[in-house]
């Protein structure tokens, strides 16, 4: 069954003289547990497409399916609940409030929920362990490594045992050491879970071990490529 | 986001900068302060008056007066032949109560029994061969409750010449203590109008009384004494001026409102004010009612300053959360309860500075009674000066953080429509 599935999404910002248009007639079908990269260069749109197909940001027209099911026919509350339940985000940048705890910012999405402090944090701390950092717990995000605070920010996309996750860039600005354990974790949580993985990344050798990479210029898809090398 | 978690993030976020928050609160806490201690010193004088007009007792007793006109004149006022006997000997200038009024008065319905006010001018008194003393005298009205230490109430129907003093009077004029004073002959003297003699009456003390603010401190006696006081100061002068007096006592017989207020009517029609004894106590209640206006007044003006301050605080806080909230969004937080959290921080403003303010103002307050019962209301037994009850304090709470509230719904909704993609890519 299809994940997300969009039609024709065009994104255009301004008018007129500054018209722009990021995304243009985008279709993409992603299926459940399925590895997807979007590719292309600095400026093509693929922060862009992810934001749209997670719900972040509502594309200028054309239609998106969740769980089949057309994103107009969702309330503003399912929608919330959606991003709430279901999606795992990990931002270009990381988005750590660094006066937090390291715990704190990882059991985020479980205290917007609503869970009980007790078992968000039994949680947050299996969470962490799943990334290495289960001794950090009780850090302030801030005093975190780069890599550890992109661990830290998986950590957090996955602690809702969402169904998809969203990625941006999660290898962008670590060393290819790092960089191969994030990706192995990501990997793990596919293969074990079961979680759809779209993930943005302009690494081609990234690229090459997704089921799929979906090649984007200027706004436009240029050609999908299926199968891991 | 459950409740428990949205007032810990909001307190979280107010310790975040603790400078800005402090000073803000700072701006409730004057605000609160000022109307608590207003609301305080006024719940204090207010509750001492009460207690005492419900223990000044006379409910039946109108006291009545020529009418004055109360009018700034502009230039001399027109003389009026029947009204110019009266003032002559006023010594307040104002006009008197005649023989000929009290017979007007007596023959309206409703009235038991007129008994003149007299205010004899006393020149001193004097106990045995002590120093003399100046005191001021009035009738005593029956129905009075007077509020004693020791002794009894003057009674009218006495032929014997009986005088209360206040309690702070016996020591000075030399009669020992409240129940030794009892039965001491006090010599009274008064100078007659018409030839400028001094003449000497003797008194007996019946009673001491407990000082109150509302009883003006002054010696009260029987008719028996004042009518004697009254003739010594003024035999030999015309009748119409010996028999004038500054307002007489009238008991009604019945002591319910619409009596009350219907003799009042008829008595205004002709040309006199009548007041019950509560009326004119009543007066000090609305002068009290004025300043405590005035006094919130301020108070409101300084919470009035302090929201803007709650809304300045609160928009840098949005403006510096931007990511922040956009994070919250994108993973599911509801508007709804984006609002509700940049509420809840404006309501813990409100919440601490009120509070705080409640608290200094009660604690200023202990001060002040302290000092005031120790000092200037030392003989005023039961007279807090301020007084903070719970069923006050608690609405001024509730009202501040409502305030506070409002404020913070400028800030709040422009948090709660930040647009979550819009604030992640804010740098
Ligand atoms: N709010 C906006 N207003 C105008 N143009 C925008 C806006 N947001 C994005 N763009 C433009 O849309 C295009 C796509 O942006 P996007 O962030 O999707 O790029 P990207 O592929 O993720 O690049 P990178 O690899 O550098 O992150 C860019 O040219 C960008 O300037
Ligand atoms: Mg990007």
């Amino acid at each position: 069954m299809s994940a997300i599935k969009t039609t024709n999404l065009t994104k255009t910002y301004g008018k007129k003289d500054t018209l722009f248009t990021a995304l243009d007639n985008v279709s993409i079908d992603i299926q459940n547990g399925e590895k997807v990269a979007i590719i292309g260069k600095s400026g093509s749109g693929k922060s862009t497409l992810m934001h749209i197909v997670a719900l972040l940001d509502s594309p200028t027209s054309g239609d998106i399916e969740i769980n089949g099911k057309n994103i107009a026919d969702y309330s503003t509350k399912q929608i919330d609940q959606l991003r709430n339940d279901e999606f795992g985000f990990v931002f270009q940048q990381f988005f750590l409030n660094a006066n937090n705890s390291v715990l704190d910012n990882v059991t985020l999405p479980l205290k917007i929920a609503g869970i009980k402090p007790k078992s968000r944090n039994q949680r947050g701390l299996e969470a962490l362990r799943a990334v290495g950092l289960e001794d950090k717990a009780k850090n302030k995000a801030n005093d975190l490594s780069g890599g550890q605070k992109q661990r830290v920010v998986i950590a957090r996309a996955l602690i809702n045992n969402p169904k998809i996750i969203f990625a941006d860039e999660p290898t962008g600005n670590l060393d290819s050491n790092t960089g191969q354990k994030i990706e192995e974790l990501l990997f793990k949580l596919n293969k074990e879970q079961g979680i759809t993985l779209i993930v943005v990344t302009h690494d081609e050798d990234l690229a090459k071990k997704f089921d799929r990479r979906i090649n984007i210029k200027d706004g436009k898809i240029t050609n999908t490529t299926k199968g891991a090398k | 986001m459950n409740i428990r978690d949205l007032i810990q993030t909001a307190n979280a976020n107010l310790l975040r900068s603790k400078i800005r928050t402090a000073l803000t609160i700072i701006s409730i806490f004057v605000g609160a302060l000022t109307i608590s201690l207003t609301v305080g010193i006024t719940s204090g004088i207010s509750s001492y008056i009460n207690s005492q007009l419900g223990n000044v007792g006379a409910e039946n007793v109108l006291l009545v007066q020529p009418a004055v006109d109360q009018s700034i004149s502009s230039g001399p006022e027109e003389y009026k032949e029947d009204e110019a006997t009266a003032t002559v000997n006023s010594p307040f200038m104002m006009p008197m109560v005649t023989t000929d009024d009290i017979q007007k008065i007596k023959s309206q319905a409703n009235i038991a029994k007129v008994t003149p006010v007299i205010y004899p001018s006393i020149e001193y008194v004097q106990y045995v061969d002590n120093s003399k003393y100046v005191i001021s005298a009035s009738s005593f009205i029956d129905g009075t409750n007077i509020d004693l230490v020791a002794g009894q109430i003057p009674n009218n129907d006495s032929q014997e010449l009986q005088i209360v003093l206040p309690e702070d009077y016996i020591e000075t004029l030399g009669l020992g203590n409240a129940q030794e004073s009892i039965g001491k002959i006090l010599s009274i003297t008064v100078r007659n109008t018409a030839s400028s003699q001094s003449q000497t009456i003797d008194a007996t003390v019946t009673g001491v009384q407990a000082k109150s603010l509302l009883t003006s401190g002054g010696a009260s006696g029987n008719t028996a004494l004042l009518e004697a006081l009254n003739n010594a100061e003024k035999d030999g002068l015309p009748d119409n001026l010996k028999n004038s007096y500054i307002a007489v006592a009238t008991q009604l017989t019945n002591a319910d409102e619409e009596t009350i207020e219907s003799t009042k009517t008829a008595l205004g029609e002709l040309g006199y004010s009548a007041q019950t004894v509560q009326d004119q106590i009543g007066i000090i209640n609305q002068i009290i009612n004025a300043i405590t206006a005035v006094l919130l007044f301020f108070g409101a003006i300084a919470l009035l300053a302090a929201s803007f301050g709650i809304i300045n605080t609160l928009y840098m806080s949005v403006q510096e959360r931007t990511k922040e909230i956009g994070l919250m969004k994108a993973m599911g937080m509801s508007k709804g309860r984006v609002f509700i959290l940049f509420s809840i921080e404006a309501i813990l403003i409100g919440f601490w500075g009120s509070l705080t303010g409640i608290l200094a103002s009660i604690g200023i307050g202990k001060i002040a009674n302290n000092i005031a019962s120790n000092g200037f209301l030392k003989d005023f037994t039961g007279f807090d000066l301020t007084s903070f009850p719970l069923t006050s304090l608690l609405p001024i709470m509730l009202v501040i953080m409502f305030i506070a509230f409002l404020a913070g719904t400028l800030p709040s909704r422009k948090a709660a429509k930040q647009d979550a993609i819009e604030a992640l890519k804010y740098e």
